[in-house]
């Protein structure tokens, strides 16, 4: 191992290791020595990470403190968990977790299902120009910005003169598609498989190209159809893919796409379309109630947090699949 | 090959699958493309038509109308311009970022790297939340600053665990050893050996970033409140969503214009979605196996 190590450590980085003093930092030293080109081609990124994401966690604290124009991300007076209590018992509590719940699941639930079936389907086409151009098509709207997706969505199902209002109203259905607030979450939910089952379904489609050719022969000389095949070969291959994917899906439960939310939003849709992430802009950001802010973003980011590590460990348990 | 001959058509089942397969093939390609054809065509079709439902495959009555307001409207070109120079500032610094890193974290006699992958994965999962998050900015002044739409972004965890990914398993051990025993040091390995060995990660990564930073529209909403700064993404919410009022005199959707001028604005929000899009569409057939390759790279678990 050691002798691996001096193999391949590089020349000049070596040498320069060799002068090291002994002590009780003749450790540390000797490893600079020979990485200290690799600490700094890593400085740039460690920097970056220790300034935009560690640095906003110290400022958790702010959830336990009162708010102090002057003392910034510290916060002024602790005041224990007065923030968690005033949102708890909020009446907008019940609605904000109520809604991000309804809208994560049914993303979670179709989002994660719907690339799989493509998935399924497109590794049917035998034509290699016909798959290559199905999934170069169903990849595309991913690239789209939120901002134009959502804009496509005001003038497609405007309730006035929108193309798929006026589909559904020849079928006899008067929609409202963007003011009934029962059809929010169907087409949110819709719209995102629109945007990502393709570009998600890819993940899918490299796990099923490496299964072994021969289970289908062998298979097909067993007598199975096709149905089969998808069913006793290449299903059982996705079954790892699917776990991974799963485990990280479970992770983001209550965090729901702000933009895309925020942008849907409308008077009339409200009362089902306000998430906790949008909530927390509302209430920290345009409300300046920094304190009430953080501890509504800590709440959501702790439940996240749980959900990972106990899928994480359910998976790990009964599938022998994890994370970490 | 062998895996073709074992999905072609045998028995009677096996043709009536293939007749479902392609009619199921159909309609997700038309579900898919369509909605996106059909702001195409609106675009250049009379408002008029389009909004009695007449404009269906084909344009129809060829009109500019919207494209002439909005090559006239200075915020797009404002918007536009931003954009841009964040786009190509900001990879260029994700790069500079992401690459060496991604390099370093590769190195598998460097033992601090699992540490560091989980003082970076955990980023991924953890974070501060918004508000803290916002008051850094104001405290270190990124607030109504263009910097905001390119520093905080720096690094995409994701990219590096891509990149540290194709870095461990495309490029040859032996390939280290041999230009070790050149006495080549990392520096030289990392920028005269790796990198110009890893052209296909290098593209993938900066196509994610650019990709990211055209499409950003939460920085601008909620860091950014000097309109000249604003990236094309908030000029579009303001024109698609917010309804408000043309240069032309042709919006003012919100009511007071009637349903000709309510006909008017439909199309150049439809001229508005394209204008945008296109550089990302445009680029697309070109690009999209570079993206894919992303993917699969980031598949190799690691």
């Amino acid at each position: 191992m050691t002798l691996l190590r001096e193999r391949t450590e590089p020349a000049g980085a070596a040498t320069s290791g060799r002068g090291a003093p002994p002590g009780s930092g003749a450790r540390l030293w000797r490893h600079l020595g020979r990485y200290w080109q690799l600490w700094v081609l890593l400085l740039p990124a460690i920097a970056f990470t220790a300034v935009f994401a560690y640095v906003p966690m110290y400022g958790i604290q702010l959830a336990f403190r009162e708010f102090d124009f002057q003392a910034g991300l510290t916060g002024g007076e602790w005041v224990g968990l007065k923030y968690f209590e005033v949102f708890f018992s909020s009446p907008m509590f019940g609605t904000v977790l109520r809604n991000t719940l309804t809208i994560s699941i049914a993303t979670l639930v179709v989002g994660f299902l719907a690339p799989i079936a493509l998935a399924l389907v497109i590794n049917q086409i035998v034509n290699a120009t016909r798959k290559r151009f199905m999934q170069t098509a169903t990849y595309l709207p991913h690239f789209i910005s939120i901002v134009v997706v959502v804009g496509m969505l005001q003038v497609l199902l405007n309730p006035s003169n929108g193309t798929v209002t006026r589909l559904f109203s020849g079928a006899g259905l008067d929609l409202d598609l963007l003011g009934d607030p029962d059809l929010f979450v169907p087409v949110y939910v819709i719209s995102e498989v629109w945007q990502h089952c393709g570009w998600n379904s890819i993940i899918y489609l490299a796990a099923l190209a490496s299964v072994d050719t021969q289970l289908y022969e062998a298979a097909r000389i067993d007598g199975a159809n096709r149905l089969h095949l998808i069913r006793h070969v290449d299903i059982p291959a996705l079954v790892p893919t699917m776990i991974i994917l799963f485990i990280l899906t479970m992770g983001g439960v209550l965090s729901t796409g702000f933009e895309k939310v925020w942008l849907m939003q409308n008077a009339l849709n409200l009362p089902v379309s306000e998430v906790i992430a949008t909530y927390t802009y509302r209430i920290g950001i345009l409300g300046n109630q920094f304190s009430l802010g953080t501890a509504i973003g800590l709440f959501n980011t702790v439940i996240n947090f749980l959900f990972l590590v106990v899928t994480n460990w359910l998976a790990k348990k009964f599938a022998d699949t994890s994370l970490w | 090959m062998t895996r073709l001959s074992a999905l072609r058509a045998r028995t009677p089942g096996d043709i009536a699958f293939s007749v479902v397969l392609a009619i199921v093939c159909a309609v997700i390609l038309f579900v898919t493309i369509y909605p996106l054809w059909f702001v195409a065509i609106a675009s250049i079709s009379e408002p008029r038509l389009v909004a009695t439902g007449q404009v269906t495959f084909l344009p129809q009555n060829m009109s500019l109308f919207g494209y002439e307001q909005i090559f006239a409207d200075d915020r797009i070109w404002t918007g536009y311009r931003n954009t841009v120079v964040y786009t190509v500032v900001g990879t260029a610094l994700n790069m500079v970022v992401t690459m060496p890193a991604a390099f370093a974290l590769s190195r598998r006699e460097f033992r601090p790297r699992r540490v560091l992958m989980l003082f970076f994965a955990f980023t991924m999962f953890f974070s501060g939340g918004l508000i803290p998050q916002y008051l850094l900015y104001r405290d270190i002044g990124l607030l109504d600053n263009w910097l905001v739409f390119i520093l905080p972004t720096a690094l995409n965890v994701y990219n590096l665990i891509i990149a540290r990914a194709f870095f461990e398993n495309a490029l040859p051990e032996e390939l280290f050893e041999a230009a070790t025993l050149d006495g080549v040091d990392y520096f030289r390995y990392f920028l005269n050996i790796a990198l110009p060995l890893s052209k296909a990660i290098l593209s993938v990564i900066a196509l994610y970033y650019l990709v990211q930073h055209w499409n950003d529209f939460f920085t601008g909403l909620i860091f950014v409140r000097d309109y000249e700064l604003q990236p094309l993404q908030i000029v579009l919410r303001d024109i698609l969503l917010s309804n408000q009022a043309f240069a032309g005199g042709a919006g003012g959707a919100g009511g007071s214009g009637g349903a000709y001028g309510q006909d008017f604005a439909d199309q150049i929000k439809y001229g508005v979605i394209i204008v945008s899009t296109l550089p990302v569409l445009l680029l697309y057939p070109f690009l999209q196996k570079y993206f894919e390759k992303g993917v699969m790279i980031g598949s190799v678990k690691g």
